[in-house]
């Protein structure tokens, strides 16, 4: 058995805000393996992105909401890190690359300015010096494919073009040598070519670092081409976890069958009905199954109760009470 | 990259500000019912003298003509006569905009400083008391005019306390510095005179402070604001999520950008500010240009007028090219994007 890296038990995130809570998260539960890819797939707004900075506790702060549940990294509690142990972690073990390049750089900085501060950070206390830090920030942008990192360095985002921003973001995050890897929609607002390339990086620094990612993606193209496994989310928390392959060839949640059917084909066999409703309001979720009132296949149960994980088998797990019996 | 091209065409604009500025001006002074030589000469002088003297000041001359006359001269360093004081008006501007000068820059330094340290205070403690305590008093300072503010800060601390002066530059018991820049502070600093200094400050802190309270918090609110909505945008937290601690993310990442919104309404801010200076210098009794610019305007002394508010509006103009420099060496976006490109 692999070694867990990751293991987010029951996650709970309600933001304040006028009048009451949006319970945003619902009881997430999420495991990750070293090494391993993993896809997480869902609507916008369905959480995605929020589950992954609770993860890298940069929530936005000025609600004063705590997140509950567990966040399990190697054996320690990210939820309860003191402050310099949160930097340590973010610096040296898990790291992020956010949806659009363009606003993760800032923009009044030079590349070389934000690249080597984050490399001073994380190596103060190696005592290394700004001539090595300056070597360590060009071979980084080497790693990342990108000629010239000498004249990058001195360039500002807005002198570089999206994908060469996107490339400076992924030398950013993996400043380090992490272990897990979060890409959240890497390349979404790129063409597809540049895209592709971006993934395909992403994947080649993870086998060579040895390096668990987390990919979050609209894309089921994506997600089936890139990842060993997958999550399915819907509003809040997981509806159905199983290996790539076998989400793909057996979809059991509605709500996966229902997101595999929008995907258009390029054999433009037919047209695609779609999934009625949208994600549902945080301030007043529905009750039970917050998939209820969009589901086609919806039982008197689902409005009542949040359904269990049921185990299908090894490698596939569904949280729709269709399934009880045959777990 | 292209910085120096942005600043030729920087000032490039500024010069035709000034030329539409010294159009508008002398129009409207020219345009004033009355005749600025009967003014001079009293009501008593002959026809034939008053008939005079508007030939020599070119009164009789169609208007455009007269402000060619005056465009030339002014290139010639020769501002006209007032005929208030009698001497050449550049000899009075000399005199009169040294002192005005001290009192704005004085009072420009305290609206940035203050203006954005209470800003990043009411950004980084937002919601809580102190912010609250910041936002109360933005209000009350934007909304009090700058002479309501000089009459209570006189009365409270000129005459209930008695811990400032109330009139003038310097006490009079002080020896002036020798007159190098015209700024009393300065000058002393320069000649190593410490009691001229203080002296000089004291007498500067109470005009200043009146002065700049309007535009400071105004400072401090757009501060507070861009700060807190640049607090929101991804590049703040991928900095913290790449391990970059929370003191250099707040000072660093998070600061320079939202100045940029505050230096650029500094600018403006300091134009009110010469704006409100005609009325607190006579409230101070300030011997400097905005005082001498009331003087002038109520005995409609018009090449006087015309010079006083050319000289403002040069001044209005430098220290907007020297914000937008400031904004555009901070922020890359408007330094390296030209427009149509």
């Amino acid at each position: 058995m692999k070694e867990v890296l990751l293991d987010i038990k029951d996650l709970q995130v309600h933001f304040r805000v006028y009048g009451g809570f949006l319970k945003v998260l619902n009881g997430t539960n999420m495991r990750v393996y070293s090494g391993e890819k993993v896809g997480l797939v869902g609507e916008t707004g369905c959480g995605k992105t929020t589950t992954m900075k609770a993860v890298m506790r940069i929530l936005p702060k000025p609600h004063g909401i705590t997140p509950e549940g567990k966040i399990i990294f190697k054996n320690k509690n990210v939820l309860s890190l003191k402050t310099q142990e949160i930097e340590r972690l973010r610096r040296n073990e898990i790291s992020m690359i956010f949806q659009d390049p363009t606003a993760a750089l800032n923009p009044v900085f030079t590349i070389g300015e934000q690249l080597l501060d984050v490399f001073r950070y994380s190596k103060k206390n190696d005592g290394l010096k700004g001539k090595t830090l300056k070597q360590m920030a060009v071979d980084s942008l080497r790693a990342v494919a990108l000629p010239d990192p000498e004249r990058i360095l001195a360039s500002y985002p807005i002198q570089l073009s999206g994908g060469m921003r996107q490339r400076v973001c992924i030398a950013l995050a993996l400043a380090n040598q992490k272990q897990l890897l979060i890409a959240d929609e890497p390349g979404t607002s790129l063409d597809v070519t540049i895209q592709d390339q971006i993934l395909r990086l992403i994947h080649r620094l993870a086998e060579e670092r040895n390096m668990a990612v987390i990919l979050i993606s609209h894309s089921l193209g994506v997600i089936r081409e890139w990842t060993e496994r997958v999550y399915v989310m819907y509003a809040g928390s997981m509806v159905e976890e199983a290996t790539t392959p076998k989400l793909f060839s057996q979809p059991l949640h509605p709500y996966t069958q229902a997101l595999m059917e929008c995907v258009p084909r390029l054999t433009g066999m037919k047209t695609n009905e779609g999934i009625p409703g949208r994600i549902p309001d945080y301030f007043f979720p529905p009750t039970g199954c917050r998939f209820h009132p969009r589901c086609p296949k919806k039982m008197a149960i689902c409005q009542e109760e949040k359904p269990p994980f049921y185990q299908i088998d090894d490698n596939h797990q569904v949280a729709c009470y269709l399934y009880k019996g045959e777990s | 990259m292209n910085f120096s091209r942005y600043l030729i065409r920087r000032l490039g604009y500024s010069i035709f500000v000034l030329i539409g500025l010294s159009i508008l001006v002398f129009m409207i002074a020219r345009l004033v019912p009355g005749d600025p030589a009967r003014a001079a000469l009293g009501p008593r002088a002959s026809e034939e003298a008053v008939e005079q003297l508007r030939s020599r000041l070119h009164l009789d001359q169609p208007i455009y003509v007269q402000y060619f006359y005056w465009l030339k001269s002014l290139f010639q360093g020769d501002l006209g006569e007032s005929l208030f004081t009698r001497r050449p008006v550049i000899e009075d501007i000399k005199e009169f905009l040294p002192a005005t000068l001290e009192l704005a820059i004085f009072a420009g330094i305290l609206m940035a400083f203050f203006g954005i340290l209470f800003g990043v205070i009411s950004a980084r403690y937002s919601n809580t008391w102190v912010d609250n305590l910041i936002r109360v008093f933005a209000y009350l300072g934007i909304a009090t005019p700058a002479f309501v503010v000089a009459i209570i800060l006189l009365l409270i601390f000129g005459m209930y306390f008695e811990v400032f002066p109330t009139i003038g530059r310097l006490s009079a018991w002080i020896d002036a510095p020798p007159k190098i820049t015209g700024l009393l502070t300065i000058d002393s600093l320069l000649t190593g005179n410490f009691a001229a200094f203080f002296d000089a400050l004291k007498h500067l802190l109470l005009p200043a402070i009146s002065l700049s309270l309007g535009g400071l918090f105004q400072e401090a609110r757009i501060t507070r604001s861009s700060m807190i909505e640049n607090s929101k945008k991804d590049y703040t937290y991928s900095m913290r999520a790449y391990g970059v601690p929370e003191r250099v993310v707040i000072s660093k990442y998070l600061f320079k950008p939202s100045i940029i919104p505050t230096i650029s309404i500094l600018g403006l801010d300091f134009a009110s500010l010469m704006g409100n200076a005609f009325l607190v210098e006579l409230l101070f009794n300030w011997p400097g240009l905005s005082r001498y610019g009331i003087n002038v305007m109520l005995r409609k002394d018009v090449e006087a007028i015309v010079a006083v508010i050319m000289v403002l509006g040069v001044v209005f103009t430098v220290v907007n090219i020297i914000v937008d420099i400031i904004v555009a060496y901070l922020d890359p976006r408007i330094r390296l994007v030209e427009k149509g490109e």
